[in-house]
């Protein structure tokens, strides 16, 4: 990737609250004019590594550059060319649906002339005829969603970043919501957003995965279900808690989530393909007779249980080591 | 500075503001509430005591006297009664403050110049005894009554000055504080309601994630402060107005000075408490902790300026505080100018001093707010 092609790029970014380590020496590199998405589950510092960012905070340590400048140093140069959507409504519930754009584009320095012509675009553009009279606080979640979205692209920013922005909403409104997301790329628009939602990870361009601060798998989706290949297959059964039971017992399985019907399992990897499918199917033929694997594609599900287990069973030794109170 | 981004700021600002009713009904009810309660209901001259008399004598030169008593409408009777005894009783019971004994041999007593009346006072009310001490300084015939107070439990003894001091010159109901209070207490309006405003006004765009948003965009440090405290301004001088309005209209309180000078020094408070508002919010983590910390200055602006108690009287450590307190200075300037007739540049200490107090806090609050979240 060619220095002009790079939007975001941080080495060694590192947040420390006190004895908290909130991101741990990640290493990012975000291209221009695709959608970046950091997936993680709550606390896993995507909103602290998205304020670092955008320089609202200060690193503990590392190098950041975003848009060439560099963070923190030049933030209040950066902050004329980024939109921020913050994770809370964060656009102000007293004033009128106009108001708060009319509000948003003086201070973007959004130029008076032109102001008024733009914030009618984006009130047609993101539904809102007829409710621009509106306090922004009573309405709902997807029209406030919505809303402070154009808020955040009213000065045509080059980068934007998204911090889970469609966490409370209804699934239409997040497809909405991320029509205009690529709508915004197609414009030439960085879009950087985290989610904790899988369906919404797959449609991003290029995906980081953040689990506890530290960055466990980079790469675009199908890179990374790509990975796994092999090691992901269904069983179907009569009974599934049995076979659960039984199958995490056999060593090499990672995880056994229910869906529904069927169970789907996650391996380690070693091994063929095949054999490890025997494997199974020996040790469901004691308890399970008549359970049926097959091979199928990994999920993204299937990538963040895989780059998180070794996480996850460091605390479960944890916890085991922890004295009983 | 960019005077549009400040143009938003402040045309934001009202429009929140005349959406929140709560706030509305602040800056217009404060003013009023503590302008009654200063002025009507909080008077330290008392009046109407419930009282009962024993008139023992039941001359006509008892029954002078009493009318006489009555007619400074600082005692009214509540009940009819004989003798000390039954007055002891009585207040014993708490059923009146005030006995009144005039005993059988009343005007021989005045003619050989002995104590003539007896007053029994509640003593357990500091501001009922001092009441019924210019109560028993009516002057009664020629030799001037003497009166002694000897009551079990609660009992207190009036000592009363040797010569009696006519009553009517001493103690004047006409004489409301009022006049007094209305100019000191433009001052505690605008200090409590400005810093809490302020205050209070910033931190709850930190808690509604406003803030985070605001500080994300190319807005300035001082755009955004300056904006935030200007509509407020605005209100103060509002709130002034009112008072000064019901202060001439209720209580016929006096403007001897400019006019112009009166709101000059209101400005200057105003400013000097929306800056303090600003430090505070800067500080303050919650609107919970905002309001702590505007009660942690509001207090000592209340009780050592010299609103409640004489300037003067304070120990030096106390004062030295107090000069640290804009309220202190307005006080001063106020005062000087409403009751006085003073030109405010006669009183030019208290305005530098002011005036500093806004430089050095706007200035503060400014450094101190960042645009960041660490």
């Amino acid at each position: 990737m060619s220095e002009s092609d790079v939007a975001i790029r941080a080495r060694g970014l590192t947040k420390t609250f006190g004895s908290l380590v909130a991101v741990d020496h990640v290493d990012l590199t975000a291209p221009r004019k695709q959608i970046y998405g950091f997936l993680g589950p709550n606390g896993s510092g995507k909103s602290t590594s998205i304020r670092m960012l955008c320089g609202l905070l200060t690193p503990s340590q590392g190098e950041i550059e975003v848009l060439g400048l560099k963070i923190p140093a030049q933030a209040e140069v950066l902050r004329q060319r980024i939109g921020y959507m913050t994770q809370q409504f964060s656009l102000f519930s007293d004033l009128t649906v106009r108001e708060n754009l009319e509000f948003l584009a003086a201070v973007q320095n959004v130029p008076g002339n032109k102001a008024r012509s733009r914030i009618d675009d984006l009130l047609d553009e993101y539904h809102f005829q007829g409710r621009s009279g509106q306090l922004a606080g009573t309405m709902s979640g997807g029209q406030k969603q919505r809303l402070a979205l154009a808020g955040a692209v009213i000065h045509e920013p080059e980068l934007l970043f998204l911090d889970e922005p469609t966490s409370a909403v209804d699934p239409e409104s997040r497809r909405d919501f991320w029509e205009k997301l690529f709508e915004l790329t197609d414009a030439g628009t960085t879009i950087l957003v985290s989610t904790h939602y899988m369906d919404e990870a797959e449609r991003c361009h290029r995906l980081a995965i953040l689990d506890r601060g530290r960055l466990v798998a980079d790469g675009t989706p199908a890179e990374l279900t790509g990975a796994l290949k092999g090691r992901t297959l269904l069983v179907e059964s009569a009974n599934q808690r049995q076979a659960r039971e039984c199958l995490l017992s056999v060593p090499g399985v990672i995880s056994a989530a229910q869906i529904g019907n069927s169970l789907r399992i996650l391996t380690d990897g070693q091994g063929e393909g095949t054999a490890v499918q025997q494997k199974l199917q020996q040790a469901l033929d004691n308890a399970e007779p008549g359970a049926h694997i097959t091979p199928i594609a990994a999920s993204l599900e299937d990538v963040f249980v895989s780059a998180t287990h070794r996480e996850a069973g460091d605390n479960a030794a944890l916890a085991a080591a922890e004295p009983p109170r | 500075m960019n005077w549009r981004r400040l143009y938003a700021v402040l045309i934001k600002e009202f429009r929140q503001m005349r959406r929140d009713r709560m706030t509305l009904a602040m800056i217009v009810g404060i003013p009023i509430m503590q302008l009654a309660l200063f002025g009507y209901a909080i008077n330290l001259n008392l009046r109407n005591l419930p009282a009962a008399i024993a008139d023992q004598s039941k001359t006509s030169a008892s029954r002078q006297f009493v009318m006489d008593m009555l007619a400074t409408e600082v005692i009214e009777p509540v009940m009819p009664a004989q003798s000390p005894d039954q007055l002891m009783g009585m207040l014993r019971r708490g059923e009146i403050s005030v006995g009144v004994v005039i005993p059988y041999d009343y005007e021989r007593r005045l003619a050989l110049g002995q104590e003539a009346v007896q007053i029994l006072v509640d003593g357990s009310d500091t501001v009922v005894q001092s009441a019924a001490q210019q109560l028993a300084q009516i002057p009664v015939g020629e030799p001037p009554p003497e009166t002694d107070i000897a009551l079990p439990d609660r009992q207190t003894t009036v000592p009363l000055p040797e010569r009696p001091i006519s009553i009517v010159a001493f103690y004047n109901p006409q004489r409301v504080s009022a006049i007094n209070i209305v100019p000191g207490l433009i001052g505690i309006i605008l200090t409590m309601t400005m810093v809490m405003f302020t205050s209070v006004a910033i931190v709850r765009e930190r808690e509604r994630g406003n803030m985070e948003l605001l500080i994300a965009t190319p807005i300035s440090r001082a755009e955004l402060m300056i904006g935030k405290v200007l509509p407020y301004g605005l209100i103060g001088l509002v709130q002034t107005s009112l008072i000064l309005l019901l202060g001439v209209v209720l209580f016929s309180v006096p403007i001897r000075g400019s006019l112009l000078d009166v709101y000059i020094a209101a400005l200057l408070l105003i400013l000097a408490n929306l800056a303090m508002g600003l430090l505070i919010s800067t500080r303050a983590q919650s609107q919970f902790q905002a309001m702590q910390m505007t009660f942690f200055v509001f207090l000592p602006s209340i009780l050592l300026s010299g609103f409640m108690f004489p300037f003067d009287g304070m120990p030096k450590a106390a004062q030295w505080l107090a000069e640290i307190l804009p309220l202190t200075h307005f006080l001063r300037l106020i005062r000087g100018i409403m009751l006085r007739g003073a030109n405010i540049l006669e009183l030019w200490p208290d305005l530098v001093a002011l005036l500093g107090f806004v430089v050095v806090m706007m200035t503060l609050a400014i450094l101190r707010f960042r645009k960041r979240l660490d």
